[in-house]
């Protein structure tokens, strides 16, 4: 019974759990029901994964509608993996969230933010499900509004602004996608990825199908925050609460990149792309983002800024990879799209226990804390060795295939950018770490309150940092579901 | 210029969506700026309306002796995206009312003077 409807048990799980959360009490039971269904989630994840990482395509018709008529989900391993990192996100931040949610958001408004909360994650998890481009664009609205209500319940006021931004920006992106998506469908007349994938090669040199595709990269450029539309991006991860700015950064815009990857390989097919400007347009602005937006982060002075220029760079990595469309370069940002989000929801967790403490960000504020907070700030360090990608941690496995996959191509410049990338790294991760440790406290914090972040903070960060170094050391299930995904996403190579 | 005449539609479509869009970008006022979006989102539906008119195709709904139909599933599918305006606007005005509510203002340029001068 689960089995066969696994796929949708996915999504539809944590959809019908928002409302019952919604008129729950405020309280501790919006939680617990919460953190029990993303639990579920990802225990369904894994068996889904288990069940396509042979090869399997796993097809499932909503309603029992055939394809292309009816709604298809179809899972292979590369919407696999990404639904587990989403599902999985959400089951190491939901037990994180009962403190930090205590402390940054009011009481009353718990049970709503729960709900919130799980839509995002039905959002995210049905974008990664769906076979269906129109189905699709619903679930990007779903994730995307819920979690613009999710950072406007930031502490400072500039949550508001930065929100509000963000919503501006991200239904200019969505509405260029469903732009595009209305061009394909005048085109071909169906809406499903798979039915899309026939039919297009004999329209690729119409003009319509070109402006289409012009159309939903821009869309979803502007929703991963691909260098020069990432503006929304700092703002919203820098004034949103911990707990979300940890969720968003990890899951948000990778399952944005999983749909690039769909969309270029799967639907349009890279023959297509490799006749038009596009991976030349990828590589040129992933270069520049990469050595632009680690520079901004050097000369930050709010830590999760900081890390959030970090991540525009760090998706400029997973973009590389796409331009290259080579097996090793997909390689590459299939397994960093999995590594980033360990590293980088590490990292948030462990700012979110210091502004547990102290409440606030600003590095000024954090000075000296690591000699008080130990467990936290060794939780840092080692996220922000895997960040700059030493050897033993999961960050080193993805930046090794990304430079195999530029020395392949020969784009020797590329190689030198990605090594700069992470000279950078080290500079702005070694400012947090000299703050943190190696500068003396605020005069503003009395020692005594600063003590080490309560055990529900720090086991989940843990969680996550000790599975950045486990996926440094086996990348069975990272680089092996990345070769099953590659296989089906460019045919004819392997 | 017949080809023009005979495309009207697109072209309003795309007048409509340049108007929205220049909005959006061009306006401090956040109020203004949701306007320009519903604007450019209108357009987008008027699009998707456009492309289901399938020529001296019919009402889509079945009789006797007619076989050619407009095509209703872009219908569908813009009601699902009008909702998905509504709300957007929706939560788009309310982000409104709160700013309202802390910085006294809606115009763009004096919240950023407010935030740069703390």
């Amino acid at each position: 019974m689960i089995e066969s409807h696994l796929s949708l048990l996915i999504v539809v799980l944590p959809l019908l759990t928002a409302p019952i959360v919604a008129i729950l009490p405020n309280g501790r039971a919006p939680w617990l029901i919460s953190t029990l269904v993303s639990w579920s989630v990802f225990t369904l994840a894994c068996m889904q994964l288990a069940n396509v990482s042979t090869g399997n395509i796993i097809s499932y018709e909503l309603g029992g509608w055939a394809p292309p008529w009816g709604i298809e989900y179809r899972i292979d391993a590369a919407n696999a993996l990404v639904a587990l990192i989403v599902s999985g996100i959400a089951a190491v931040i939901f037990p994180y969230a009962l403190k930090s949610v205590e402390k940054e958001i009011p009481e009353q408004q718990h049970s709503l933010f729960y709900a919130a909360f799980m839509l995002c994650l039905t959002g995210l998890l049905g974008i990664t499900q769906t076979g269906d481009i129109f189905n699709l664009f619903v679930f990007l609205e779903i994730s995307s509004l819920s979690s613009y209500a999710l950072i406007s319940l930031g502490q400072q006021r500039q949550a508001l602004t930065a929100s509000y931004q963000y919503l501006i920006m991200g239904s200019i992106g969505a509405t260029f996608f469903l732009i595009g998506v209305g061009l394909l469908y005048a085109m071909t007349g169906t809406l499903n990825m798979m039915d899309l994938a026939q039919r297009l090669p004999e329209l690729y040199e119409h003009r319509t199908i070109h402006t289409a595709f012009a159309f939903i990269m821009v869309g979803f450029a502007l929703k991963l925050a691909l260098f020069p539309l990432h503006l929304w991006l700092p703002n919203a991860y820098t004034y949103a609460p911990s707990v979300v700015t940890a969720f968003l950064s990890a899951t948000a815009t990778k399952v944005a990149v999983y749909v690039m990857l769909r969309v270029i390989f799967s639907v349009f097919g890279f023959s297509f792309i490799e006749n038009t400007p596009t991976d030349e347009l990828f590589l040129i602005l992933c270069v520049v983002g990469i050595l632009m937006m680690s520079f901004y982060a050097v000369y930050q002075q709010d830590s999760k800024r900081l890390l959030s220029y970090s991540s525009v760079a760090q998706v400029g990595y997973m973009m590389l990879g796409i331009g290259f469309g080579s097996v090793l370069g997909l390689t590459a940002t299939l397994v960093h799209l999995f590594n980033h989000a360990l590293m980088k929801g590490a990292l948030f967790m462990a700012i979110g226990a210091l502004v547990y403490r102290v409440g606030s960000s600003r590095l000024e504020h954090l000075s000296g804390l690591g000699k008080h907070m130990p467990w936290t700030f060794a939780a840092i360090v080692i996220g922000g060795l895997s960040l700059i990608g030493v050897p033993g941690t999961a960050g080193f496995i993805s930046k090794w295939y990304l430079v195999l996959a530029a020395i392949e191509k020969q784009y020797w410049l590329i190689v030198v950018v990605i090594l700069l990338g992470s000279l950078l790294a080290v500079i702005y991760v070694w400012k947090l770490i000299e703050t943190l440790y190696f500068k003396s406290e605020n005069d503003s914090i009395q020692p005594e309150t600063i003590k080490e972040a309560p055990l529900m903070l720090l086991i989940p960060t843990w969680v996550l940092v000790f599975a950045n170094v486990y996926f440094g050391f086996n990348t069975e299930l990272t680089v092996g579901t990345a070769e099953q995904a590659i296989k089906l996403l460019l045919p004819g190579v392997n | 210029m017949k080809y023009i005449v005979e495309h009207y539609n697109y072209w309003l479509v795309i007048i409509i969506m340049m108007a929205g869009f220049y909005t959006v970008i061009s306006r401090g006022n956040l109020i203004k700026k949701i306007a320009g979006l519903n604007i450019f989102q209108v357009s987008v539906f008027l699009l998707y309306i456009s492309i289901g008119n399938v020529k001296d195709g019919a009402t889509p709904i079945i009789e006797e002796g007619i076989t050619l139909y407009s095509n209703p599933l872009p219908h569908v599918l813009i009601l699902t995206a009008i909702v998905v305006g509504v709300a957007t606007t929706a939560l788009g005005l309310a982000l409104v009312v709160r700013i309202k509510e802390t910085y006294g203002t809606i115009e763009e340029d004096d919240i950023h003077n407010q935030d740069q001068s703390l």
